[in-house]
């Protein structure tokens, strides 16, 4: 059977229609769509978003396939609503050469749960020195087009400027992890009151927005385009701000934790909160919630970083950093973003699906929910409320900040070119 | 009610005040020919130090054994941990021996919370110094040669620090005994002035309960107490300072800044000093100077907590430390 | 024990009578020691105290001469302190000279079942080792739980078990006083 009737949705959350797939293609979308030869989901009022778009993955293989693998992140992904996600560099070995790009883009295919479009590493094993063949991971079997050594930061001012001016050649584009490495030696958490109580390493927020400041002039003197992953300050957002209004082609991303969270609770010195960047004040959740909305803030990334337990279950200066996001994104968003008004879901399929597959540029993703486009498809009950059991995680890792948290929504249904990858909240 | 001490921060001023009263009646048994008290007979205490701190340690394995427990020192050089064993399973380990109650010292902040929060064991912890966080029972200690010499001996009890101005100089930054001081002495109603160069005052410190100068000079006049803390010299090389001099000239207490406290003031110092850089000899040397009763004084205050923690079926200080605060 | 609740409480002894029977056991102190020459008194806080201030103050008015007094904290000897959270401290005031080779008397308000006193001869086992240890208490209540006797007793009092006996003494309490009272009814299986 290959055709797929989708009930009564409420298509970027407006009224209920039905839609058709057939085979790999929306085939119209409409009222009364006959179900003639086609398998139906009744849809019954839930929101169909086009399939969500992560420019921020971790997918640690090769390398680290005891936190995750391509195949189980993918999973995670799929279970989240993801139809394509972009997978970080930082693996052992790096995503520095042609050849690691390709083998992450094969096992991506392989998996079959969505399309993994590989990020290449800006520097030789994320050093910073020297540039890493970007023009060759490019043009392999990968076709790489978003570069980023995040994880660490560019933190040289020639490196990056030759970074961004290399990569006009083949309209790519430099994600900048940003983080002045000085400012941050032995920096445990965000620097302000929680840091002075608990006698953690501070990481000011200038270390994040001076770097930032830096790459917007320099992308403007060079005329490339540049992306800031992971933003998390309210100066970072007015510095982001001011760039735009002079018109540089800069684009800039936050995460889930980043619009929920705080420093507030590392009080608790449980090492789930532990994340770079780290978790910073209400007053810049607040700015981060008002920038998504506004758009100065292009898009959500999840910086899904699986981590295995034992490098959480410990002290909080040795645990590792960061915090698994794929399965949680969409309900964080809603929670943060749809139910305080902030954005509808029309916006929370334009900042996790349109835009960030026109930043990263990966074809057929980010579409239209409209006859004739590509059926990458997530079906949402918005209406669920739930705690979050980590247990249920398709992610190998469960180093989730959100455990017993109650969330709203659920992702019920993904379908990736027409091919169902969860049905009724299970992976098929 | 919790069984630990974890933050000079979690004690009210009842609990501060019934710790330091305690610690009188302790002191008083280092006068005896036998100095010892059965309170802890048959309870096992382990010595859990994760950073090299002998005079801390010896502290506690006297109050320890004064009290009658019996003791295991964990050091983790030479160690399972240099192995690499996580906290989680030295602690495990040691509990599954029969250890009553952990004291630890570590050298990331947070580790004995995170010891007594995580349900990886269930021994009350206390926390003998973490990092740059706390180390409450040297707040208590000194707090202890506070009431001691500013209110007296038995004239002190039932008392607190009420109005009694106290001067913490040298590197906040990177000082648990600072931030324990101000907890305690705050809670003791003490009025407490940090002195430093402003590298080595914490961002966030707007919000502590005390004031900040940067000038010594003009504090000491109005001081009770005060107390120079420990300046690595390692930090003139992270620029917290240009040089070692400078620092000695604007925040070392020498004789001639001593001469500008109150008659009755005292001078204090966690240990171990480092001479020439915040004190001098002359200073440490006076009668003024209390860093040899402090380190009496810190057996006395560590039997009193593990006496009113360990003593009975559940401990007698009340203090509680939620998960939201 | 709050005997303000009690309403049936009623004094046993007055103040009149507690001085009277504080002066006998002076003199008997005198008499069984021959003379008080070497008698160290250490009362068990915190009417033990008083009680023993109060017969040091007799016993230098029969004998003219200055009697040791002191205290004896028995709170960490005690063998229920695992029973209860950790009691405040008392004072232990061992008189200069030490209690080496002298006669200790022991004072304490009442006797009951014995164990303070058992604690209390723990901790002076830590303190030295006097020639002999003898006790003094204000009533005696009955009821002992320990082969231990008092040397000197004020008042035998025969009591029920559901009955209190407090004693106030005008240092702590404002007044001269031995109450017996009735226990309050305790819940069934409290006991």
């Amino acid at each position: 059977m290959s055709k797929i009737l989708i009930r009564g949705a409420k298509v970027l959350g407006g009224e209920q229609q039905d839609v058709l797939i057939d085979g790999s293609v929306i085939e119209a979308v409409g009222t009364g769509l006959s179900a003639e030869g086609a398998e139906v989901v009744e849809a019954g009022g839930k929101v169909l978003l086009p399939g969500l778009v992560d420019l921020h993955t971790h997918l640690r293989e090769p390398g680290r396939e005891d936190s995750e693998t391509v195949l189980t992140g993918t999973r995670a992904a799929a279970s989240g609503g993801y139809t394509a996600v972009f997978a970080m560099a930082n693996t052992f070995p790096v995503a520095d050469t042609a050849g690691v790009v390709e083998q992450v883009y094969r096992l991506g295919q392989e998996s079959g749960y969505c399309d993994v479009q590989p990020i290449g590493a800006v520097t030789v094993g994320l050093e910073g020195k020297k540039l890493a063949e970007l023009g060759a991971m490019h043009e392999s079997a990968a076709g790489v087009t978003v570069f980023s050594d995040d994880g660490k930061c560019v933190d040289d001012a020639v490196i990056m400027r030759r970074a961004l001016e290399y990569v006009k050649a083949f309209g790519g584009v430099v994600a900048q992890h940003a983080q002045e490495p000085r400012l941050t030696e032995g920096a445990q958490m965000n620097e302000g009151i929680v840091s002075a109580e608990l006698g953690l390493g501070g990481w000011p927020a200038v270390a994040e927005e001076s770097i930032i400041a830096r790459d917007v002039l320099l992308a403007e003197h060079v005329g490339s385009r540049v992306h800031i992953c992971h933003l998390s300050t309210a100066g970072s957002v007015e510095i982001v701000r001011w760039a735009k209004s002079r018109g540089i082609d800069v684009t800039a991303e936050v995460t889930p934790h980043h619009l929920l969270l705080t420093d507030e609770m590392v009080r608790t010195y449980n090492p789930v909160y532990k994340v770079n960047p780290p978790l910073r004040t209400e007053r810049d959740v607040m700015a981060l919630r008002e920038a998504l909305a506004d758009g100065t803030i292009d898009i959500v990334a999840t910086d899904h970083a699986p981590h295995p337990h034992e490098d959480k279950d410990c002290e909080w200066a040795a645990a590792a950093m960061g915090m698994v996001g794929l399965e949680t994104a969409l309900s964080v968003v809603q929670q943060t973003m749809v139910e305080t008004g902030l954005l509808d879901w029309a916006g929370v399929a334009d900042r996790m699906s349109v835009k960030p597959a026109q930043i990263g540029r990966a074809n057929g993703h980010g579409r239209p929910v409209s006859a004739g486009e590509p059926a990458n498809l997530v079906l949402v009950d918005a209406d669920y409320r739930g705690a979050v059991d980590p247990a249920g995680f398709a992610s190998r890792s469960r180093n989730t900040p959100y455990e017993g948290r109650e969330l709203p929504g659920r992702v019920t249904h993904t379908w990736l070119r027409g091919k169902a990858t969860l049905v009724d909240g299970k992976l098929a | 009610m919790m069984r630990h001490l974890i933050s000079a921060a979690d004690l009210t001023r009842d609990d501060a005040v019934l710790i330091l009263d305690t610690a009188e009646e302790m002191a008083r048994v280092a006068d005896r020919p036998i100095k010892k008290l059965p309170a802890l007979r048959g309870r096992t205490i382990c010595n859990l130090f994760f950073e090299d701190s002998t005079r801390t340690r010896i502290s506690f394995e006297a109050a320890e054994k004064r009290l009658s427990a019996d003791v295991i020192n964990f050091a983790a050089k030479g160690s399972s941990v240099s192995k690499g064993e996580s906290l989680k399973d030295t602690a495990q380990t040691l509990e599954a021996m029969g250890v009553d109650a952990v004291v630890i010292r570590h050298g990331a902040s947070g580790a004995p919370y995170r010891l007594a929060t995580s349900g990886w064991i269930d021994a009350p912890v206390i926390n003998a110094g973490d990092g740059t966080h706390q180390h409450p029972t040297q707040a208590l200690l000194d707090a202890f040669t506070m009431r001691r010499r500013l209110v007296g001996r038995d004239a002190g009890l039932g008392k607190d620090l009420e109005g009694k101005r106290i001067t913490l100089v040298g590197d906040v930054l990177h000082s648990r005994v600072a931030r324990s001081n101000v907890d305690l002495l705050h809670t003791l109603g003490a009025e407490v002035t940090l002195v430093a160069p402003p590298t080595l005052v914490p961002v966030g410190v707007e919000t502590w309960p005390c004031e900040v100068s940067y000038d010594l000079d003009s504090t000491l006049p109005k001081s009770d107490a005060v107390m120079m803390l420990r300046v690595q010299r390692e930090r003139m090389n992270a620029a917290f300072f240009p040089t070692e001099r400078e620092y000695s000239r604007r925040y070392g207490l020498d004789g001639d800044r001593m001469a500008k406290m109150p008659e009755h003031a005292i001078v204090m110092h966690p240990g171990p000093m480092v001479r020439g850089m915040e004190i001098t000899a002359e200073v440490a040397d006076s009668d003024r100077c209390t860093v040899i009763e402090q380190v009496a004084n810190g057996v006395s205050i560590r039997m009193a907590v593990l006496y009113l923690l360990l003593g009975g079926n559940e401990p007698a200080v009340t203090h509680t430390r939620t998960e939201e605060k | 024990m709050d005997i303000s609740s009690s309403d049936e409480a009623r004094p046993v002894l007055e103040g009149p009578d507690i001085a009277r029977v504080m002066t006998r056991i002076a003199h008997e102190i005198v008499e069984r020691a021959k003379g008080a020459e070497d008698v160290v008194l250490l009362g068990i806080p915190t009417r033990g105290v008083f009680l023993a201030r109060r017969l040091a103050d007799k016993l230098e008015e029969i004998t003219g001469q200055k009697i040791p007094v002191g205290s004896l904290d028995i709170t960490m000897y005690r063998d229920d302190l695992r029973m209860h959270p950790p009691r405040a401290l008392a004072r232990t005031e061992i008189p200069a000279d030490g209690i080496d080779g002298r006669l200790v008397v022991l004072v304490d308000d009442v006797l009951f079942s014995g164990r303070t006193i058992r604690a209390a001869l723990d901790a002076l086992n830590d303190i030295g080792r006097p020639r002999a240890v003898q006790l003094a208490v204000l009533v005696d209540r009955g009821h002992r739980e320990l082969p231990i006797r008092a040397d000197y007793v004020g008042k035998n009092l025969p009591t029920s078990l559901r009955e209190t006996v407090k004693v106030q003494l005008a240092e702590e309490d404002g007044r001269d006083s031995v109450l017996l009272g009735a226990k309050r009814t305790a819940p069934a299986g409290e006991q």
